[in-house]
């Protein structure tokens, strides 16, 4: 196994299945010749050249519209967003167009397009590039949300997401391209709507996605070193379909559930979640289902509060602490 | 550059020069079957939407009804040019193209109807009918939202390789739409071949184009893109069909988009439901275009003077076209509507493919 970057995972992804399948094609802005911005495509413009590496004009709602009409002709583009806080520019193409095309037609016109690119804060560049819109598409019955933790599961599940037949978000995290995991030489994929037990335990559930999951896998350590406590860390890999069985299978074996997201906690993901639990899993409960989200505001710019905004290690601990006591 | 345009301006100048539009090239290859069967689909179109809003107004329709009783000559015209490899899209008045491309007036009521058999399976409705299977793509709701699918369609037949054209209609209210005009400037850049078509029946909604659009010559807009685009009259077939054939000639030959407007008149309001259609115009206005522009008419005197079509015959494709229409609405009636477990299927690929679905043991719907 080699030790890579999450980013290089991705690119890995990419090369493979366009080499694989001659429809795949990358667009987007800068993805080319610039080499993409966050450099996840870096190199592939050299390699595979002009058609199938394609820079766009800085017009989201064209290309992404674009992507969708090529693909019921037989084309799966993997759409690069710079931001996903670019997708409100394209929101027509993506939540009117990509989501219900399929239930409009009656099953008659299929959008297999990916569109991807980071979606989180943390980053200190300010509200309108730090958005975490996870919950907003997975409201959107017909799309499918994926947001790997790690860049194991980021070349796996972008695989899966390349070959799938509706559309995919995929939500990348800026901070963490840069940091590495194993990956395997040989090919492999990860299904869509399988989460993943970072690290079993017996006294809490905690519940994340993306870069939240990695930092609950951190807090975990910490309250089984100081406060000798035993949580169990799901991963939940997709949001949409989302992997219930999992959760449901942990809160019952611990008994409680703190969930750990970066949205905002309004109607976010973890409200569903939590909903989700109560219903199917009352009995079970030894304590109320605990949330640890954004802060609920717009993204911060000053980097000190920034980073209190997000969840964190502290604010996880704390929350855990209060849903075992 | 300058090529581009003049290829644009050359062609306007040959429009202009044709006695009757019926003695150009691409009309005069047509036989009276072919020119008899045009008559039938405009007729077909008409009487179609005459019966659908008599459901509409029974109450068997709901929600919007955009009828496009006016601009029939459009869509007959541009789908009568449509090759194999041809495709088009367009918006929420969508009926003529759908059953110019050959839909069943069955399909097309039923889906009006909300039942199982229309072609959507009751889950589109009148703004989304969709045939695949005849290159038709939709039937879609917000305005200029299809212009850059439509681009889409012709990205990707150039991309394999297919010589073919997309055709993607949109409404003079589409043109003042952002995704319109970054769709005009994609697909210039990048020499796709796709034709516009504005279908300009004057109102965007119930404001004028005086009113809505700062230059009122729509295809100009062209220019400011480095685009090819010609104007012409919509009240008659042949030059529709005259100029759409230059536009989709050479979008197939040079891989080249070309913004078109024909210039129509819808008699209806913007929908059923805007029943006060005219507060924004004059009574003198529809008669007019009525009386003397009707597609319908235009046809008709065009045929029956060249000898194609007499009396008997036009009587005959009336009675029968009405008697399709009927029979559909009789049709979309008695149709049974949708189970309900049908609401959830369509939505996502793998819940329809039972294998896939079993396979990948994914979960969407489960009841919380």
């Amino acid at each position: 196994m080699a030790l890579i970057t999450y980013r290089e995972a991705i690119k890995q992804a990419l090369a493979e299945e366009i080499e694989r399948d001659e429809n795949v094609v990358i667009m987007g802005e800068e993805v080319a010749q610039y080499n993409g911005a966050y450099k996840v495509t870096e190199g592939l413009w050299d390699k595979y050249g002009d058609k199938r590496l394609v820079d766009t004009p800085i017009s989201e709602a064209a290309f992404s519209g674009l992507a969708i009409g090529a693909s019921a002709l037989g084309i799966r583009p993997v759409v690069e967003l710079m931001f996903m806080s670019f997708s409100y520019v394209a929101i027509d193409q993506l939540f009117n167009n990509a989501s219900f095309c399929r239930y409009m037609s009656g099953g008659l016109m299929n959008v297999p397009i990916v569109v991807r690119g980071p979606a989180n804060g943390g980053t200190n560049v300010g509200a309108t590039h730090s958005h975490t819109p996870e919950n907003m598409v997975a409201n959107h019955p017909g799309l499918k949300v994926v947001c790997p933790s790690n860049a194991y599961d980021a070349k796996g599940l972008m695989k899966t997401a390349i070959r799938d037949n509706d559309p995919v978000f995929v939500m990348e995290n800026t901070l963490l391209y840069g940091e590495k995991w194993e990956v395997p030489e040989e090919e492999y994929t990860i299904d869509l709507g399988v989460a993943n037990v970072l690290k079993e335990g017996s006294d809490v559930t905690i519940v994340s996605h993306g870069r939240c999951a990695m930092i609950s896998l951190s807090a975990a350590k910490i309250l089984k070193e100081k406060h000798g406590i035993d949580a169990e860390v799901v991963d939940l890999r997709s949001i949409r379909p989302l992997d219930e069985e999992t959760i449901l299978n942990s809160v019952k074996k611990t008994n409680r559930a703190v969930l750990v997201e970066e949205n905002k906690p309004f109607c976010g993901v973890d409200a569903q979640i939590s909903h989700m639990i109560q219903y199917k899993a009352f009995d079970y409960l030894d304590a109320p289902i605990h949330r640890v989200s954004a802060v609920d505001a717009p993204q911060i710019y000053a980097k000190d509060l920034e980073n209190w905004q997000i969840p964190n290690e502290e604010r996880i601990i704390e929350s855990v602490l209060k849903c075992v006591s | 550059m300058a090529t581009k345009k003049k290829t644009a301006k050359t062609a306007k100048k040959t429009t202009k020069k044709a006695k009757t539009f019926l003695q150009a090239p691409i009309n005069k290859k047509l036989s009276a079957e072919e020119k008899i069967e045009l008559y039938r689909t405009i007729v077909g179109i008409r009487r179609f939407e005459e019966r659908s809003l008599r459901a509409y107004n029974q109450g068997k329709i709901g929600g919007f009804l955009h009828l496009y009783i006016g601009q029939e000559a459009v869509a007959t015209g541009v789908v009568s040019l449509m090759e194999e490899n041809d495709h088009i899209i367009t918006a929420y008045r969508d009926h003529g193209h759908a059953l110019a491309v050959g839909m069943s007036m069955n399909e097309c009521m039923a889906e009006m109807y909300g039942k199982h058999t229309g072609c959507s399976k009751g889950k589109g409705g009148s703004m989304h009918f969709f045939a695949p299977d005849k290159n038709y793509w939709g039937g879609h709701g917000i305005v200029a939202g299809q212009t850059p699918l439509g681009a889409g369609l012709a990205y990707a037949l150039k991309y394999k390789g297919v010589k073919g054209c997309a055709v993607c209609f949109l409404g003079d209210g589409a043109v003042n739409q952002g995704a319109f005009m970054e769709t005009l400037n994609l697909v210039s850049l990048w020499d796709i071949p796709v034709v516009f078509v504005i279908e300009n029946n004057g109102y965007s909604m119930g404001t004028s184009l005086k009113r809505s659009s700062a230059e009122e010559n729509l295809a100009h807009r062209a220019d400011g893109f480095d685009m090819a685009w010609e104007v012409c009259d919509g009240h008659d077939v042949f030059e529709v069909r005259e100029v759409a054939d230059r536009a989709m000639t050479r979008a197939r030959e040079e891989h080249k988009p070309f913004l078109l407007e024909i210039r129509t008149y819808r008699y209806r309001g913007h929908s059923v439901a805007d029943a006060n259609h005219e507060k924004y115009r004059t009574k003198e206005e529809i008669e007019d275009y009525k009386k003397n522009k009707d597609p319908i008419n235009v046809l008709k005197q065009q045929l029956i003077k060249e000898g194609t079509l007499d009396e008997d015959l036009v009587k005959q494709i009336d009675k029968e076209k009405k008697e399709e229409a009927d029979a559909a609405a009789q049709f979309a009636d008695e149709s049974p509507v949708a189970p309900r477990e049908e609401i959830q299927t369509d939505v996502y690929w793998e819940v329809d493919n039972d294998t896939e679905g079993k396979l990948k043991g994914t979960y969407f719907f489960n009841d919380v």
